[in-house]
């Protein structure tokens, strides 16, 4: 199954958010060893150059790393995961909001409502 | 690291039309490029020289350092754009045929594609649907280890689910020492299995460049600045 991919923005920009996405959420471990480059390629339905172009510049994040002749790793600083986690959070809430100001309404109904969300969820 | 095709100042006439109109193109290995174009801007005239069956009326064409003939026909697998297998023969057969003619062919590659796309080497071509046609011969061509393979509108006449398999088995069976040009207008099917894409317009190329790059500029993806450039 090719992962979705939407067609404006660059492709690599779109790996590594997938990539970031799968580290956070747990589906890869700190430490845990990535598919090769052309495994990952085949599973995300891209060209080969584009997912290595993406993977460098993951690692030039410090998120994963190589070991020369092993391949590819997750970082084991469950710190660095936790504040790219955190900084996810962010952009997130700041998109929600913006999206809820365009339709009028101010923050403070906006957190009103949320509260009323989640209780009537619970 | 030498170009594995190399064109200068290629053009072609027929008649008085112009087809080609000095074509200038480099191509390194481990790349796979999309050549775009509208119907009529060339992009068949120019697969046809490359793989010659059609003589240019000027310019050069190199293919791995070797002008066209023998030695580049040997390192170029090339698709087509309608059938030409003997249709009374069995798929079987015509693997056969293939494995006689190029030292290059894997019959085993072509043997698991086949059967991971239900196809039955037993049957005749003839009495096989359009899509599974074309499916027999895109394998037949990717189960060659060329250097250059040139695919000219493969996956037309194939259904969505067996377009992404292709497109997977392209992309995990690909050697970084070789490259593939696919002539299409399947553009957003293909998009992100391409890393660049030439653009034609009678007979010109208007634009040359890596995927990512022409979506970093425009802002847009290769299918809508198609649509964009080549608006009737």
């Amino acid at each position: 199954m090719p992962w979705n991919l939407n067609s404006d923005a660059p492709i690599f920009v779109q790996i590594i958010d997938h990539l970031q996405t799968d580290i956070i959420s747990g589906l890869y471990k700190p430490g845990d060893k990535l598919p090769s480059v052309r495994d990952l390629a085949a599973e995300a339905g891209v060209n080969p150059n584009t997912m290595q172009k993406a993977l460098s510049d993951l690692e030039a994040t410090g998120l994963v790393h190589s070991e020369r002749t092993s391949g590819r790793f997750i970082t084991e600083d469950d710190n660095m995961i936790k504040n790219m986690r955190i900084s996810l959070v962010d952009v997130q809430i700041e998109n929600f909001f913006k999206s809820m100001e365009k339709l009028g309404f101010t923050k403070e109904e906006i957190l009103k409502l949320v509260k009323q969300y989640t209780d009537k969820k619970n | 690291m030498s170009n594995l095709l190399e064109i200068q100042g290629l053009h072609k006439k027929y008649g008085k039309k112009t087809a080609l109109n000095d074509i200038n193109l480099s191509i390194e290995p481990g790349h796979i490029i999309g050549l775009l174009g509208p119907n009529g801007s060339g992009k068949t005239t120019l697969i046809k020289i490359i793989c010659g069956l059609l003589q240019p009326t000027g310019g050069s064409v190199l293919v791995d350092g070797n002008p066209v003939g023998p030695k580049s026909k040997a390192i170029v697998s090339y698709l087509p754009d309608r059938t030409y297998l003997d249709e009374s023969m069995t798929v079987g057969s015509a693997i056969d045929m293939f494995k006689y003619f190029y030292d290059d062919f894997d019959e085993k590659r072509a043997e698991e594609m086949l059967s991971s796309l239900n196809i039955d080497p037993k049957n005749k071509i003839k009495t096989l649907s359009k899509g599974n046609k074309e499916k027999v011969q895109l394998i037949l061509v990717m189960s060659r280890k060329a250097k250059l393979y040139i695919l000219d509108e493969p996956i037309a006449g194939v259904d969505p689910a067996a377009r992404d398999y292709i497109l997977r088995t392209i992309i995990s069976n690909f050697e970084p020492s070789a490259s593939l040009i696919i002539a299409t207008h399947l553009i957003s099917d293909v998009e992100p299995v391409l890393d660049e894409a030439i653009f034609l317009q009678d007979g010109n190329i208007r634009l040359y460049k890596p995927i990512d790059d022409i979506r970093v500029e425009n802002g847009k993806s290769v299918d809508a600045l198609f649509r964009e450039v080549y608006r009737c």
